[in-house]
């Protein structure tokens, strides 16, 4: 009974808002790994079609909206083919959708591994954005098909040297689903309200994030609601993809770094609420 | 000096009552402005003790309320307590699954918890990505379990299967993969409940040594939570015995589960149980009770050594099952197993069950018994899927005899057996 106070670990009802535990996360990595491995081989088992429902989606959903946004509603996507405009906006919008809806379902799908065993939780959310990305590979490779069909018919389309920033998009959309998505999962397992309106919200949401049309036509058209959509943060990620791929639209580093710092602070709150919620959800869910 | 590897001190848990609704918001922003004053949560004030069958007045109830005690290294402590005694409670907050409301608990080295089975088996996967991801989860990384691969399968008899999706396993084999996972984790605080209620006897006596060999030779420690008295017994040298969420007593098992089964269950007799229809199921028991001769419920539970009485028990069967077994197990007031009956022995077959419900009527021919408090457990088996229902200690009867010299006598059989006294010269 030399060290009666050296414990090696700790179980009380305090924690404080910062304790993230990173190191934690870090000892869990090949739980993490085996997760995303099992997120992405599970999903479409006992389907006719698999993966190939990762193209469909997308595809037809770029149909549907040139048919109605650029047809019919006349909007002008300039010197890109609409339908490459529209593929490129609904496939970046699609991995948010997807990190957003599956992590805000984080608590309530896992409630009952959840509720036998204890490993840091911030690993499910983390997985789920993960094997996403599998997901968005598989749409960006259909994708590039399309630009490269358009291209060789001689569509004014092209890459610049933004283009290398693509990938730090990507990352800013994936930590704003997560961010967003564990703010919404912690808040569901007490208030299930939550899960209907996230359902509705998207959907808005889509439509102010200039999915189906160029921020300027917006501007343009409806100057004094135009900030609805230029302060989206989401509205930036989307515009930028197109520039960067498409060669369409407008980029500017007073944006990007205004959209970062809202992705950053939407991401630690996501964090610091998250960790609040997964010590007693058990009990509320 | 013992090596204290768990310590829990004032450890209570608060549940709230009823539905989360509109009321639930209010109770929220009213603690949120307490707390952000500086004042205490004015919602830890309140609370009854649980007790389930009690109305209480408060919508709060202390599911635990300051528990205190220590555990030291290679120990394997029995938790036992009545439905609604804060076991589960106790144990999800070990395994850090749900927090405590107050109080702390230390330890040294990692808690590995096998709350039920099965955690985290995708049905999709097959058994040895399902090993993978369960030990993940259970805490071990990638390399340690490829390099225990072997020893997990072979433990857990599946090799067959160990390519198949989990989907296609029966339940036996499932808790049977998971144990073999479980038991090869290596932590330092292994925390069990419940799980050696299924598997077939022979899993189930692999199951427990390979646990003693766990505290014995690893050093390990072990919390075990159980119905099961006669488990209980076998593994546990030191018991806790909680009651609406405090320890009611802490001990030699030895001591603690005659006080148990005698005291806190109350002096009443049970000589009859209902069960609930679990929809899970594909065949159970339904109602069982101790009748006389009349086919009348001996309402008081005392039979006197003379008189014969049997053992009826309901049970329906939701499909066809060819091959089962139905066992009656009678244990002493200090569970100690003094008979094992079980149908086949005494007809040398299975048998078959058809969809439909049934009654048994076990007689059991008086005397027999020794004078002593008595409980049944029941068992009913499907041969091939080792699905099963248990319903441990059900019944509770008491032998009594007139004679009180004969009542005082050690042993646990009492026949009536032949003297014949010759004299020889």
């Amino acid at each position: 009974m030399l060290s009666k106070d050296k414990w090696l670990f700790e179980i009380t009802p305090k924690n404080s808002l910062f304790s993230l535990n990173l190191k934690e996360v870090w000892q869990y990595r090949d739980l993490l790994l085996l997760f995303v491995k099992r997120n992405v081989i599970t999903v479409y088992k006992q389907t006719i079609l698999g993966p190939l429902w990762y193209l469909i989606e997308p595809l037809f959903t770029s149909i549907i909206f040139t048919l109605i946004f650029n047809n019919v509603a006349n909007i002008p996507t300039g010197a890109v083919p609409p339908f490459l405009f529209n593929l490129a906006g609904i496939t970046t919008w699609n991995y948010f959708k997807t990190c957003l809806t599956l992590t805000s379902n984080t608590f309530s799908a896992n409630a009952g591994v959840f509720g036998k065993v204890y490993f840091p939780r911030v690993i499910m959310p983390l997985s789920i954005v993960i094997s996403s990305l599998f997901r968005f590979t598989i749409q960006l490779f259909i994708f590039i098909v399309f630009f490269a069909y358009f291209y060789i018919n001689g569509a004014e389309i092209s890459f610049n040297r933004y283009t290398v920033l693509f990938p730090v998009m990507m990352l800013l959309m994936g930590m704003m689903g997560l961010g967003l998505g564990m703010i919404v999962s912690s808040m569901v397992t007490k208030y299930r309200d939550l899960k209907i309106l996230i359902g509705f919200g998207l959907q808005l949401l889509m439509y102010l994030s200039a999915v189906m049309y160029p921020v300027s036509y917006f501007t343009e058209k409806l100057p004094e609601y135009a900030w609805l959509v230029k302060y989206n943060p989401l509205t930036f990620i989307i515009e930028s993809v197109r520039y960067q791929l498409l060669n369409v639209g407008e980029f500017d580093w007073l944006s990007f770094t205004y959209t970062a710092l809202i992705t950053l602070i939407v991401l630690f709150t996501g964090l610091m609420i998250f960790n609040k919620a997964e010590k007693n959800f058990i009990d509320t869910v | 000096m013992s090596d204290v590897i768990l310590k829990i001190e004032n450890l209570s848990k608060q549940y709230r009552l009823g539905t989360i609704g509109t009321g639930t918001i209010s109770h929220d922003l009213n603690r949120w402005w307490h707390i952000i004053r500086g004042k205490e949560d004015p919602y830890l004030k309140i609370g009854d003790s649980n007790d389930r069958t009690s109305k209480g007045e408060s919508e709060y109830v202390w599911a635990l309320r300051d528990i205190n005690f220590e555990v030291n290294r290679g120990e394997v402590i029995g938790i036992i307590g009545k439905n609604g005694a804060g076991k589960s409670t106790l144990l999800k907050i070990l395994s850090k699954v749900t927090g405590p409301t107050t109080g702390s608990i230390k330890f040294n080295g990692r808690i590995a918890s096998l709350l039920e089975v099965g955690t985290g088996f995708h049905p999709e996967m097959t058994g040895r990505e399902n090993i993978y991801l369960n030990g993940a989860i259970l805490g071990m990384t990638k390399n340690e379990i490829t390099s225990k691969i072997d020893e997990i399968i072979s433990f857990s008899g599946c090799e067959r299967y160990i390519d198949t999706p989990t989907k296609r396993y029966s339940s036996g084999m499932t808790v049977r993969l998971a144990f073999a996972v479980a038991a090869h984790l290596e932590p330092d605080i292994l925390i069990v409940d419940e799980v050696l209620a299924v598997g077939d006897a022979e899993f189930q006596k692999k199951a427990i040594g390979k646990m003693k060999s766990i505290s014995k030779e690893g050093g390990r420690t072990v919390l075990f939570v159980s119905h099961n008295m006669t488990t209980i017994n076998t593994l546990c040298q030191r018991s806790i015995l909680l009651e609406n969420g405090k320890i009611l007593k802490e001990g030699l098992t030895s001591d603690i589960i005659p006080y148990y089964l005698s005291s806190s269950q109350s002096e009443e007799m049970m000589p009859k149980a209902i069960f609930d229809i679990d929809e899970t199921k594909k065949f159970q028991f339904t109602k069982t009770q101790i009748v006389n001769e009349n086919d009348e419920l001996i309402v008081d539970g005392i039979v006197s050594t003379n008189q014969n009485y049997y053992v009826n028990i309901e049970y329906v069967f939701k499909e066809d099952v060819s091959k089962c077994h139905l066992t009656l197990i009678i244990k002493n007031s200090s569970a100690e197993v003094i008979l094992f009956l079980d149908r086949t022995d005494f007809y040398n077959e299975f048998f078959v069950a058809k969809t439909g419900k049934y009654t048994a009527k076990i007689k059991i021919q008086n005397p027999l018994l020794k004078p002593d408090t008595y409980f049944i457990t029941l068992g009913l088996a499907d041969n091939h899927s080792n699905i099963n229902d248990h319903q441990f200690e059900v019944l509770k009867f008491k032998i009594e005899d007139m004679n009180s010299i004969r009542s005082s006598r050690t042993g646990s059989l009492f026949l009536p057996t032949e003297w014949n006294m010759v004299k020889n010269s």
